[in-house]
């Protein structure tokens, strides 16, 4: 069981994969744009994060940047949750650091298989 | 677990997406007033990519369908791609009230798309330069089996910064068939120099078995560009295509893979929307103040539960100084517990700048909306009725209060009009005003319309007031054409009425050559009223507060029998009637003479009346009971109360007996 980061301003859509997580047994924390996950991260040590690009107050891509500056979350894997398909957007999520991306739309089922995948 | 039922986030879903609606519609209406602000334009796209990204993960494609074009528009603008104008602002505010339409849709379980949400599709599409065919196909990467692959993998020193682990990836592979992995230790540097975050292994992988070249290939998405890879058939001449397959590149086409949309989990026919019982959102802290009251009054019960078991006739201070408490407590917990259904009035407010927007383009007029005390909170249901007669009121406002420009040059004002939505509390009431700045009534008009269609003889003499209480009358209307804008088939009547049934009313004032203000008077709720108790005989009735003006002991000789029946007395500059509430609902035991009762002055909005009561009891709330529900519809009241000791008491509709009351004097 990990600890993970939900990242999105989306209520519904956190809410979705909170709570989907949860089920699987996971412990859940949830933050609404990366400002909030930054603050919440430092403080804490997650086993996974997954997060939004589109946010306000500071964009998933920006927030990645700032998590791998830390020494703790070096080779945390970190997951973007992207609508973009193509190419171009998923590079510049894998240049600001993130691990892999997840596609929306996805459901649970994927979501799951996932971080499975992820979490090994 | 195996399904997850997303059905139980649609509510959320559709919440917070109509939230975004209107802060893209708010941030539109900004750009059209020529606001630059660059956040505008990515406020706007955010908003359009959530509710893409929500539409189809909670299983409403054409919704997604549909927004994605938006999204592609709002893309370019982002980007400056493209220049943000009239034009463009007008298509996206259509697309905003489209997705309106579709959330409303999806709320009822009836099919999202339709001829109007399809034809904007192709709008939207056509200006960023695209045509839709019907149903684009995706394309997916034939599948191409061999009996084995040989894989070369090796990651960049800096692949496991990234969090991509080589051992899952050697796992996954081992998923899809029998593996044997060789590692390549020859780039291992000596001990002293070795990094541990980094990764210097390489590994030569020979995957047995019937596996697509795509599903290796979406193993390693995304390590692309982190390591050096090939993958090459075992059996090279059986697949001469893959003979030019190059080290370090990944098939393209794993981007074209189709995310399955999960109609299957989320049956339609399950959504939360359609028990629309309504909800509220509180605040926290509303809720935390309700635990806090609610331990107070754990504590009171427990400090008064001493009593029960030895009462000692010493300690009755402290006795009363419990009930004084409990009661202070109770008050507290009812305030708080009405607060829970109190929403600020933006909420109503929010829909004005685009009905402005689109009426004064309409109608050639230059209007400057201002609002203010948006966040002053009304009962839910107060708040839920109040908008269309606010609408209305804004319509006429615009229709026909404010002057078009020339008009307004041409009488020394400014071009542009000024209309201002006010919202604040005035003693237990929220007050609403419409101010606008225009031409004020016209009272000739006023006038001739009324005589022409018979609601006053010609030549009488009316007061300012009297004249503006004509626009109220029903089937009232000055306006020469019916314009698609105001004549709606609705009236001033029935924007009074609409208030008055919510317990308040309507007011006008107006100035010829400098405007109009109609000022609505609103109760903070429904559901409990403060009302005086007064005795009537054996009854007790209750007169709500709001409607007092004041109450008088009249002299026998104030009182003037009217030819005909009834009385009038003497109040300030008028006559009222006077309506003995023992004779109107026939209580026995009440007073008879004038001198030894008190007469309360009412008012509604269509008038005073005194009423003849035998004396005050008390201020008292009265949490509103409806009689028709239990008994039936009685005229001159309007509800019904338990008082504290059990009995019931009937409350007074004022306007009702206001209006009872003209009727006999007319008959």
């Amino acid at each position: 069981m990990a600890k993970i980061l939900a990242v999105d301003d989306s209520a519904s859509m956190r809410g979705m994969v909170a709570f989907t997580l949860r089920g699987a047994g996971h412990e859940v924390s949830e933050a609404e744009n990366g400002q909030l996950a930054l603050d919440t991260a430092r403080g804490a040590r997650f086993d996974l994060v997954l997060a939004d690009v589109n946010m306000p107050v500071m964009d998933g891509l920006s927030m990645v940047r700032e998590l791998r500056v830390l020494p703790e979350y070096k080779g945390v894997p970190i997951l973007m949750l992207t609508t973009e398909s193509n190419t171009e957007k998923k590079m510049e999520g894998k240049a600001a650091g993130a691990t892999g991306w997840l596609v929306k739309p996805f459901d649970p089922e994927q979501l799951l298989a996932t971080v499975r995948r992820v979490l090994g | 677990m195996s399904t997850v039922s997303l059905a139980q986030f649609h509510q959320v879903f559709f919440e917070e997406s109509l939230e975004g609606l209107d802060a893209m519609e708010a941030a539109l209406l900004a750009l059209d007033q020529g606001d630059g602000d660059a956040e505008l334009i990515h406020r706007i796209f955010r908003a359009a990519h959530s509710i893409k990204g929500g539409a189809a993960t909670f299983g409403f494609p054409e919704m997604a369908a549909f927004t994605h074009e938006a999204e592609s528009l709002l893309d370019e603008l982002r980007d400056g791609r493209r220049a943000i104008d009239g034009p463009i602002i007008e298509l996206l505010l259509r697309t905003v009230d489209c997705l309106r339409g579709m959330f409303d849709r999806a709320q009822a379980g009836q099919p999202l798309a339709d001829s109007e949400s399809e034809n904007l599709r192709q709008q939207l599409a056509a200006a960023v330069g695209r045509t839709i065919v019907a149903t684009a196909g995706q394309t997916i990467t034939g599948p191409l089996a061999t009996n084995g692959w040989i894989i070369q993998f090796r990651p960049h020193l800096g692949m496991l910064a990234g969090g991509n682990d080589p051992l899952r990836l050697l796992r996954e592979l081992a998923e899809l068939g029998t593996l044997s992995v060789e590692a390549q230790l020859d780039r291992v540097p000596t001990l002293a120099v070795l990094d541990p975050a980094e990764c210097h292994l390489g590994w030569r992988i020979e995957l047995a078995g019937t596996v697509t070249r795509d599903a290796i290939t979406s193993v390693f998405e995304w390590v692309e560009g982190e390591c050096d890879l090939s993958i090459e058939p075992v059996s090279v001449v059986a697949s001469p295509i893959e003979q030019g397959s190059a080290v370090g590149t990944l098939d393209k086409g794993i981007d074209a893979a189709p995310a399955p949309i999960m109609q299957n989990i989320a049956p339609k026919n399950a959504a939360a929307g359609s028990n629309d019982a309504g909800s509220v959102r509180v605040g926290i802290d509303k809720i935390d103040s309700l635990i806090d009251l609610v331990g107070e009054l754990v504590i009171t019960q427990a400090m008064l539960d001493q009593f029960r078991e030895d009462f000692d006739p010493t300690r009755l201070a402290l006795l009363q100084q419990g009930l004084a408490q409990l009661a202070r407590h109770t008050r507290t917990l009812q305030e708080s517990v009405m607060g829970i259904r109190m929403l600020p009035i933006g909420s109503v407010f929010n829909r004005f700048p685009r009905l402005v927007r689109d009426l004064s383009q309409k109608l050639g007029k230059q209007v400057k909306l201002e609002m203010v005390g948006e966040n002053t909170e009304l009962d839910k249901t107060v708040l839920e009725k109040i908008g269309d007669p606010l609408v209305h009121l804004v319509r006429n406002a615009i229709d026909h209060g404010l002057e078009t420009p020339e008009k307004r040059r041409a009488a020394g004002k400014q071009e542009s009009g000024t209309l201002r939505l006010e919202a604040f509390h005035r003693g237990g009431s929220i007050v609403v005003e419409i101010v606008d700045d225009g031409a004020g009534l016209n009272r000739e008009a006023i006038v001739a319309k009324a005589v022409q269609k018979g609601l006053i003889p010609t030549g009488e003499n009316l007061s300012n007031d009297a004249v503006n209480e004509l626009i109220f009358q029903p089937g009232f209307s000055t306006a020469a054409t019916t314009t698609d804008l105001s004549g709606r088939g609705v009236g001033m009547d029935v924007v009074r009425r609409n208030v008055v049934d919510l317990g308040g009313n309507v007011a006008i004032t107006s100035h010829p050559g400098r405007g109009t203000t109609f000022t609505i008077t609103l109760p903070l709720t429904l559901a409990i009223i403060d009302g005086l108790s007064a005795a009537v005989g054996n009854e007790c009735y209750i007169v709500p507060l709001v409607s007092i003006v004041e109450s008088v002991q009249l002299r026998a000789d104030a009182v003037r029998s009217v030819i005909g029946g009834g009385e009038l007395f003497r109040f300030r500059d008028a006559y009222l009637p006077i309506v003995r509430l023992h004779e109107q609902f026939g209580c026995v035991g009440a007073r008879q003479h004038i001198e030894d009762g008190l007469v309360i002055v009412v008012e509604a909005d269509t008038g005073r009346v005194g009423l003849f009561i035998d004396e005050l009891i008390g201020q008292q709330q009265a949490v509103v009971k409806s009689l028709e529900a239990n008994y039936r519809r009685v005229e001159g009241i309007s509800g019904a109360t338990v008082l504290a000791d059990g009995s019931v008491a009937l409350i007074i509709d004022v306007a009702g007996l206001v209006r009872m009351q003209s009727r006999r004097r007319a008959a």
